[in-house]
């Protein structure tokens, strides 16, 4: 194919990312990108409870996160840092999943992503508790006992707006209604096939799945669709039907929502460039 | 960033950034750790530093003092901390108030590891920590497991202020990453709870 194209985006491009490094960026990206979707909140939440909770939930991430991408920049070569990582990279070198950069929507929205996500990372943490890799492992442990929290929030609020007054309901469903087409892409390959035939498992994860350093994806869909589930269905809410699915973010393509997230987060770090205090 | 440090370090007499700057102004050996006096150990020294969000605990009783090690020649000590919350801010004002700690008793290095496993839990909350707890209005950890699933179990804890088991959690977050904010029905008080993690 000849030379490839030269431009700061493709510095990190999917190919010159080894399979842990990936790996970990793509747990560590989507901690960060969702905790500073859910820092939105602090000062604008219903109540100031919710405003402490949902600060919490993202200073949670925020550490999960900087563990995580730390470590995937102490496996790269050359070696970066967690600032270079989080705050030099452009949205290409990004490998969170869409789910996690869709704006915030309202307060019943931000719960629909906060329990998707809080299932999806219960049940994949559970098994990363237990990777061959003893950093990976060491970090699932510790977040799974927080995810146990996030995910009793998110499960809490559903119910409580799902099965509420009408209005509460009936926005609690749209909620659920715009994060629903991006479940999938947590479970998905992802790895260039034209046609969307349901989640695969990805080739790229294949030695690291075969080394149990991380579980097959794929395999965790059905048990979090279930759990999902049973937490709607008990909140009188519909489990949506969705025709299409969010693909691209596991190989740095993104919506512009991210773009725009990313401009506010990195602006302090790009206007004082190696600015500490 | 190691040469400009360095430059630095050799430039001034204290040292540089977290250097230690005490002992080596006039080129003498640095105190080893009897130079503390008889009856304070290194470990007793680290314990020492509080939790600057939960001050009436110390590291030591908080449970994320891991260890404190002393070189063989007495001039460098490792302590070992651990996170209680992944996002912990605390940690490095822990992590500064250590360095401090040391430096002044005479240390010539003192180095601050931070390790993940295993993970932080609230059993490794010292009696003295719980009681400490308790006599600052904060509700200590209770027995059972906090939240076993997606659905919440009902716990009884107790009002540090009246002492009444009849109280209501207000929301599972509150002041700090490790506490919940509860109500007491019977005094009216709200409280911290320290939630159980394990």
């Amino acid at each position: 194919m000849g030379a490839v194209p030269e431009f700061a985006g493709e510095r990190y491009a999917a190919e010159t990312y080894s399979p842990l490094v990936d790996l970990t960026l793509r747990l560590g990206d989507d901690a960060l990108v969702l905790s500073q979707r859910l820092m939105e909140w602090v000062a604008s939440a219903p109540v100031l409870e919710e405003d402490v909770a949902i600060a919490n939930i993202a200073l949670d991430l925020l550490g999960q996160g900087r563990m995580l991408i730390s470590y995937a920049g102490s496996i790269m070569s050359p070696p970066k840092s967690e600032d270079e990582l989080a705050y030099l990279r452009q949205a290409r070198e990004f490998r969170s999943s869409h789910l996690v950069e869709i704006p915030r929507g309202d307060f019943a929205q931000t719960m629909a992503r906060q329990l998707v996500f809080s299932t999806y990372q219960s049940l994949l943490y559970a098994e990363l508790t237990h990777s061959t890799d003893a950093t990976i492992a060491a970090i699932a442990a510790k977040a799974s006992k927080e995810v146990r929290y996030h995910l009793d929030h998110a499960t809490q609020w559903v119910l409580r707006l799902g099965d509420g007054t009408d209005e509460s309901h009936e926005r609690m469903q749209a909620g659920l209604d715009v994060v629903w087409p991006y479940v999938d892409e947590l479970f998905d390959a992802d790895s260039g096939v034209e046609v969307y035939d349901g989640p695969q498992t990805d080739e790229k994860l294949r030695p690291l799945i075969d080394a149990g350093v991380c579980p097959d994806f794929g395999a965790l869909r059905e048990p979090c669709i279930d759990q999902l589930t049973a937490v709607i269905e008990t909140a009188t809410l519909t489990v949506p039907q969705t025709k299409w699915h969010a693909r691209g973010g596991r190989r740095g393509v993104h919506t512009s929502d991210l773009d725009f997230l990313l401009a506010e987060m990195q602006s302090v770090h790009r206007a004082y460039p190696g600015a500490t205090w | 960033m190691s040469t400009t440090t360095r430059d630095l370090e050799d430039l001034s007499p204290f040292g540089y950034g977290d250097r230690s700057p005490a002992n080596d102004i006039d080129g003498t050996d640095p105190k080893s750790a009897v130079a503390l006096g008889p009856d304070v150990t290194p470990w007793e020294l680290a314990a020492d530093v509080n939790d600057p969000e939960i001050p009436a605990l110390s590291i030591a009783d908080l449970g994320i003092l891991r260890a404190v090690e002393v070189s063989d020649d007495g001039g460098t000590v490792t302590v070992t901390i651990t996170p209680t919350y992944s996002g912990c801010p605390a940690m490095k004002a822990i992590e500064h108030d250590l360095r401090r700690v040391f430096t002044e008793a005479g240390y010539r290095e003192v180095v601050v590891d931070v390790v993940l496993a295993p993970a932080w839990t609230t059993d490794w909350i010292t009696p003295r920590g719980l009681a400490a707890l308790e006599e600052s209005g904060i509700a200590p950890p209770t027995g059972t497991r906090a939240v076993a699933g997606p659905v919440s179990v009902g716990l009884s804890v107790r009002c540090p202020h009246c002492g009444d088991f009849d109280t209501e959690v207000l929301s599972q977050f509150g002041s700090t990453s490790c506490k919940a904010l509860y109500r007491c029905n019977t005094c009216r008080e709200p409280f911290d709870w320290f939630k159980t993690l394990r």
